[in-house]
């Protein structure tokens, strides 16, 4: 059924553009599956143990690059202060840009202006650094509702998103739709399944016993049902990243989540 | 991963076994079958042979150990088939509900359903949501542990088959 809904949706983007139509028309946020404690943890800035990323990228926002460029530009430097100048943008993102002729996340915008502007090294995706500065970016959206374009040169990348979504891999032969529509709100064991949703990444995860990316909670996914893992920050992920955006329209940006 | 999906961390050595019928191989796969859940070698060799969604032959000669099976269902280095299956059994404690409870199985399905079920649901249900345990090819990105091989042995299927068929 999701297959065919999935190919039916495809084979209407390709011949009219037409909006595709979400299986789930109501999303809920990962949080509302989780207990007591980790909702109180997440909406409590003081015990949100993401915060410490938040506060590590307000001082890496304000600070230069040691050693890169001739003016060691900050972040700051060009957009001033953050909670102006990057309020509603990680609402927006993964977005088409004409200069990279890709999709690119915030990590992956954060990373261009590292190159371009501060003429420094790009951040290592999952680095301490990159997290902070992302979760810092993302958190001045936070509680604003995700939405996600997939129109014009973003739409080949919604759909190799969506193909991946639906299609089954790994050893276990599942999809990602198997568990996260056909099966939110059942139990893996004495895990409930959720709507698989993205708006609460970077999150922090009590299993991590830290911060991480979206990426890395999808590589997660991948390795539980023993398919080989995408790298982070590649395409694959990039794409699948915008699938889930447009897939959470509508849903609050958590940064910084906290999950199990 | 925590504790639903780190499911099949396991050693893959633990659940090798070959599913000819998919993927004919030779030697090496006998090997890992023999030395792993020591079968004799001429198991690996068998034919998986489907009628409808159910395989009537089964898959190893040897007698299957209900006991033994029991043990497959349950552990997270196994089957681990709690993590979607109850079972009415008060020493499971914990089982997910993703699949229907199991209770009472062994008088709804024959062992050559309960086979075809395990080897490959797909064969029955082409859009199932469980795996196949006992499928090698026709597969999309496999970690690279676990390529060419099943989920678990010829033998552990005999065995939960036995299990099942004990849930009357
Ligand atoms: C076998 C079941 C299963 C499959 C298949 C699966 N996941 Fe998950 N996923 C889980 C479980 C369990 C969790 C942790 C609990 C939760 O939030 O659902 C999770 C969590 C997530 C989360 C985090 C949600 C949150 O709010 O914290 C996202 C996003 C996600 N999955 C996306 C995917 C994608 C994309 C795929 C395919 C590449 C996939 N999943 C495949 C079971 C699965
Ligand atoms: C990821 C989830 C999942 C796992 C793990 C799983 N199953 Fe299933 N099982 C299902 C679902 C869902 C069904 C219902 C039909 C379908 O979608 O294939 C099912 C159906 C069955 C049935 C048929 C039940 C009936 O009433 O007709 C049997 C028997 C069964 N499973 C046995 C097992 C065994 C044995 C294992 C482990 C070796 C196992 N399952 C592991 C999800 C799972």
């Amino acid at each position: 059924m999701i297959r065919h809904l999935a190919l039916l949706t495809l084979a209407l983007g390709a011949c009219t553009s037409v909006a595709p139509i979400r299986n789930i028309a109501e999303p809920r946020s990962g949080v509302t599956f989780t207990s007591n404690d980790i909702r109180k943890l997440q909406n409590d800035d003081a015990a949100n143990p993401g915060m410490l990323w938040v506060e590590q990228g307000k001082a890496l926002w304000r600070a230069g690059v040691e050693g890169a460029g001739v003016d060691n530009k900050s972040c700051a430097s060009c957009h001033g202060d953050a909670e102006q100048a990057m309020r509603g943008v990680a609402a927006r993102y993964p977005v088409y840009d004409a200069a990279a002729g890709n999709i690119l996340n915030l990590e992956g915008r954060i990373n261009q202006c590292r190159v371009h502007r501060q003429h420094a090294e790009p951040l290592r995706y999952e680095s301490e650094g990159l997290l902070a500065l992302t979760s810092y970016v993302a958190h001045q959206s936070r509680g604003m509702p995700i939405q996600a374009s997939i129109d014009g040169p973003a739409r080949p990348h919604f759909e190799a998103g969506q193909a991946h979504y639906v299609t089954r891999q790994g050893q276990l032969n599942l999809s990602c739709a198997h568990c996260h529509e056909r099966n939110w709100g059942k139990m893996l064991l004495a895990e409930p399944i959720s709507q698989g949703q993205s708006n609460g990444f970077p999150a922090y995860r009590l299993e991590w016993q830290g911060l991480g990316s979206l990426h890395r909670r999808l590589r997660a996914c991948q390795f539980g049902i023993r398919a080989e893992r995408s790298a982070a920050g590649s395409q694959e992920l990039l794409d699948l990243e915008l699938y889930l955006a447009w897939r959470a329209n509508g849903l609050p940006v958590e940064a910084p989540g906290v999950r199990r | 991963m925590t504790g639903a999906l780190a499911l099949k961390r396991a050693a893959p050595s633990l659940a090798s076994g070959q599913a000819v019928r998919f993927a004919p191989r030779a030697a090496g796969c006998w090997l890992v079958t023999a030395l792993c859940v020591g079968l004799p070698v001429a198991a690996a060799a068998q034919q998986v042979v489907f009628e409808g969604g159910a395989v009537p032959a089964p898959l190893t000669a040897v007698p299957a150990d209900a006991t033994r099976g029991k043990i497959v269902f349950v552990q997270r280095e196994k089957g681990h088939c709690i993590l979607c299956h109850a079972l009415p059994d008060p020493e499971v404690r914990f089982a997910g509900n993703v699949g229907p409870p199991l209770a009472g199985i062994g008088s709804r399905l024959s062992a050559a359903q309960l086979r075809g079920r395990i080897v490959d649901p797909t064969q029955d249900e082409p859009d199932s949501v469980m795996p196949a345990y006992y499928r090698t090819s026709n597969l999309n990105r496999v970690a690279r542990p676990y390529a060419s091989r099943t989920v678990l042995s010829a033998q552990d299927i005999e065995d939960v088959i036995a299990y099942l068929l004990t849930l009357r």
